[in-house]
């Protein structure tokens, strides 16, 4: 049914148009404003152009950080998004069973991030953890704060650990939906059980499944606090991430008018990149 | 293709199940002809889905087998029973095009892909889809998308029964009509074996040559549609049976009469009962006004035109009484009687039918 | 167990075994920790405390340097989550019922703010709220995080709106109910689960970030997330306090999850499946 055009309904948006003006667009302008501009201190400011966009846009530093960045997204998605349909199609479909597996794996997403760091700081160190003690036990070379694999090991590991979840309760969600009939009906037609996945359960989980991408490729991208708990960025900088590098950049040297490009760059590529995922995505559910 | 035997059945979705309440299909006994055009009806709830069901073997009984000819399949999964099912909700692969859903069932089978294309062609004239054969399921109108599961079950030549569960519920008025016509035409070119559930006594009555009439769990009557309608076994079969339903009377009976509401009726043939609740039933058109002094005593209280008849509804006592009458037939002035056919009289103990002396002995 | 009762087999058990596994030890071994003293902690690794002691939980109950921590984050969150509920209701309400000038183009740049990075906005925030006086108070990380918990919460409660057949609304009118008295009286009960759910995402979100609120606050309003971190690296490695914090800050997810179990399912469909 189409919707009635009702330019009074501009009332009801106003409350959050002003709220998120105020949260976003006054900071946002003030990024803009600092991107362009340079300073010698004592607030005196001049016009610098495109001067940091370019900057940024040469720093081999800035690369090396959205090559990580790109890396660690894409191996979390190749990751956290199978694994999360496999979780989902192996829970308890209803029952006392199904309220457990949701609660306990609801667990880890209401964590604060920073404690999720600790969780895994402690759990990997060779001295105190249970992981690392395990694996020096079985004779494996394990060291995250020296070692720049073993780091990346465990800010996935971690990275699955706290989201994979969340992945798995979209699919579910989304299977839930799925009338019995359907599966009935797979029955009478021989479907193997790989039909089954692929002509009803993945379609019908499209929906939600877009939305997990996003979510985990947005939320992948802009990640901060876990790694910078864990490993602050290092060994070196081989777990600096966009946004540790943006604010090393921007409150560690306090370099306003590199980290202001830097953000609006970073924000750019972020809402590039969701919009590729959510045409690709919808353009394969809509051919005719 | 095979006669179907549900024999000694139960099913409770209790798995510990303790009285008879407990039972979603009281025990029951019955064959479905090869080849024959049944429907399976009854009010929301009375099981007739479960039975459908274990027919086809996405729900195993808890007592008794199903054999299809003299194999016994009660343990058999769906998969390998060869048997179509429509559910009431049009269940198509979104992803697939039409062509792509029809060959789905044969596919998997392992059907030789020229063979898969002839059939699929066959099935899409069939059900007038080949205009539509590339196209995506997903988007098309409901009636379409059920004629695609009716189309999954048809191109298959194995199956030994094709089941309907209220197939035509989404469908709009005028497409269900035409549907059940092409039912009944595919019904008579191939004689597969089918079974229709439904709630709805025109549907059942226009597509079966046999309809089983059930009600709570239990197969109350199974026959053709004009033995449901003038022998009805059960008073539930004559109340869900025909517009309005039949009329039903506390009585008593003694011998050849009846005595309803301090009237004396008589009936066609001496009766000896069992104790328990005596009714008689009469069918709306087996009843006549009376301006005289013979016949129950009856109060008019409307009178509804649908087309050539004319309803009159009204009481015979506290009970509700309905009659038929053509439209031209005029109303009698103060009429307070109604007289009822002997011939046509039914007499039920505890809700069932029961066969006058002669005709027992 | 349950999935061998629905003719799966014992496969999908064994899943879920392991995976909540992998879930849970890490969590078991903060809780381990948490009842040790540091002597034992570092000393030698045990499977569980040798000798449980809740002198760390102690520390923090007492401690209000700690235990303000708790409850100006749970201020904030609170905070937060009434104010995204209150000015994303009418938004979402405008953006399922009506079309109107610019519609779409608001809503994808509300969406926008959810993909925007807190780093990039960390060192404005921080200047916009010292500016206007706001800096190290509560209402100042409860707008900050309305950056993201706004948008989403907008998304998600337009989702269940759409739902609700418009006729109710039209009959609420017909029947000479006011718009205010129409939305609280009526809609509101008919969307409650949609309410709940962004609701439990607002504090979600609002709980488990710390860039934001950490730079926002310095004393008065430091959530207790910020507490761990610079308590750590003060006092150098007084695991057993950390570790206790830590379990702490879990104990209010874990009672939210508890209270909407039977809603999970649904609301991670976002109203939309």
């Amino acid at each position: 049914m189409e919707k009635p055009v009702n330019n009074r309904a501009w009332f009801l948006v106003l409350p959050v148009l002003v709220l998120v003006a105020f949260s976003a667009v006054i900071p946002l302008m003030t990024v803009v404003n600092y991107s362009v501009q340079d300073t010698f201190g004592n607030n005196e400011f001049f016009w610098n152009g495109i001067g940091w966009f370019k900057e940024v846009l040469e720093s081999d530093r800035v690369h090396a950080a959205l090559g990580r960045q790109l890396l660690f997204s894409a191996i979390i998605l190749a990751i956290e998004i199978p694994l999360g349909i496999f979780i989902a199609l192996n829970m308890p479909r209803r029952g006392f069973w199904a309220s457990l597996c949701l609660v306990l794996m609801a667990l880890p997403l209401l964590i604060p991030w920073n404690v999720v760091g600790t969780i895994w700081q402690v759990f990997g160190r060779v001295d105190i953890g249970l992981l690392g003690h395990t694996l020096a036990a079985i004779g494996i070379d394990y060291n995250y704060v020296n070692d720049p694999v073993d780091a990346w090991a465990t800010i996935i590991v971690m990275d699955v650990w706290h989201w994979t979840s969340l992945v798995a309760l979209l699919c579910y969600a989304g299977l839930q939906s799925i009338p019995d009939a359907y599966y009935q009906a797979a029955r009478i037609d021989q479907a193997s059980r790989w039909g089954v996945f692929r002509f009803i359960e993945l379609p019908k989980m499209s929906g939600v499944l877009l939305i997990a991408v996003l979510l985990r490729f947005m939320d992948s991208f802009m990640i901060y606090t876990e790694p910078f708990v864990v490993t602050g960025g290092g060994p070196g900088n081989a777990t600096t991430f966009l946004s540790i590098d943006l604010v090393k950049m921007a409150i560690g040297q306090f370099d306003l008018g590199p980290a202001a490009a830097f953000s609006l760059i970073y924000f750019l590529v972020i809402l590039l990149i969701s919009w590729v995922f959510y045409t690709v995505m919808t353009a394969q559910r809509e051919v005719p | 293709m095979a006669r179907i035997t549900l024999d000694n059945l139960a099913h409770s979705y209790n798995r510990h199940p303790k009285d008879e309440s407990d039972f979603a299909l009281k025990p029951m006994t019955l064959t479905w002809r090869d080849g024959g055009a049944y429907a399976l009806l009854g009010s929301s709830g009375c099981g007739k889905t479960t039975l459908l069901n274990i027919i086809s073997g996405l729900v195993r009984p808890s007592r008794g087998r199903v054999l299809f000819g003299d194999r016994d399949v009660t343990d058999l999964p769906t998969a390998v029973r060869d048997i179509a099912q429509v559910f009431q909700f049009p269940v198509v692969y979104d992803t697939m095009t039409v062509r792509q859903n029809l060959a789905f069932p044969l596919k998997n089978r392992g059907v030789p892909a020229d063979e898969i294309a002839r059939r699929v062609e066959g099935v899409a004239r069939m059900i007038g889809m080949e205009e539509t054969l590339d196209r995506r399921a997903r988007g098309l109108t409901a009636d379409a998308k059920q004629k695609i599961s009716l189309g999954r079950g048809m191109v298959r030549h194995d199956v030994n029964a094709i089941l309907f569960d209220e197939p035509l519920t989404v469908i709009d008025p005028h497409m269900k009509w035409e549907l059940r016509t092409q039912l009944k035409a595919l019904h008579r070119e191939f004689g597969h074996t089918m079974i229709y559930v439904t709630h709805d006594q025109t549907e059942a009555l226009t597509f079966a040559d046999e309809v089983v009439v059930m009600s709570e769990g239990r197969v109350v009557q199974a026959g053709t549609p004009q033995s449901l309608f003038d022998k009805p076994e059960h008073t539930f079969v004559g109340y869900f049976i025909g517009s309005p339903g039949m009329n039903l009377l506390e009585a008593e009976v003694d011998g050849a009469t009846a005595r309803v509401a301090g009237a004396t009726v008589p009936l066609a043939a001496p009766y000896r009962l069992k104790p328990g609740r005596v009714q008689i039933g009469v069918r709306p058109d087996a009843a006549r006004l009376s301006g005289g002094t013979e016949g129950v005593p009856f109060r008019l209280e409307r009178v509804e035109d649908v087309g050539h008849h004319r309803i009159l509804r009204g009481r015979v006592g506290d009970q509700v009484f309905n009659l038929l009458q053509d439209e031209g037939v005029p109303i009698p002035e103060g009429a307070s009687r109604v007289t009822l056919d002997p011939a046509r009289i039914g007499v039920f103990v505890d809700d069932w039918r029961v066969e006058p002396l002669e005709r027992a002995a | 167990m349950a999935a061998a009762r629905d003719g799966r087999g014992w496969g999908p058990a064994i899943v879920m075994t392991i995976y909540l596994l992998f879930l849970l030890v890490p969590i078991y071994w903060l809780v381990n920790m948490s009842f040790k003293t540091n002597a034992e902690i570092t000393g030698a690794v045990s499977l569980w405390p040798m000798n449980p002691t809740l002198d760390n939980y102690r520390v923090i109950l007492t401690d209000p340097s700690w235990y303000m921590g708790y409850v100006n984050s749970l201020t904030y969150v609170v905070m937060n989550t009434v104010i995204s509920l209150a000015v994303a209701l009418p938004a979402a309400y405008a953006f399922s019922r009506y079309r109107f000038l610019g519609d779409r183009h608001l809503f994808f740049w509300l969406l926008t703010n959810r993909m925007a990075p807190p780093a990039v906005f960390a060192l404005p925030f921080f200047q916009l709220y010292s500016a206007v006086g706001l800096f190290d108070t509560h209402v100042a990380v409860a707008l900050a995080h309305c950056l993201f918990n706004v948008p989403l919460a907008v998304w998600i409660l337009e989702g269940f709106m759409s739902g609700v057949p418009r006729e109710i609304d039209e009959t609420a009118y017909v029947d000479g109910y006011s718009f205010p008295r129409f939305f609280v009286r009526i809609f509101m009960p008919l969307i409650a689960s949609g309410i709940g759910v962004a609701a439990f995402f607002c504090f979600m979100f609002s709980w488990v970030e710390l860039l934001l609120s950490r730079t926002l606050t310095s004393v008065n309003a430091k959530p207790i997330a910020a507490t761990m971190t610079r308590t750590v690296s003060a006092s150098g490695l007084d695991w057993g306090v950390l570790a206790a914090a830590g379990v702490l800050t879990i104990v209010p997810g874990a009672l939210v999850i508890w209270f909407v179990r039977n809603y999970i399912a649904k609301g991670f469909g976002l109203g939309r499946v």
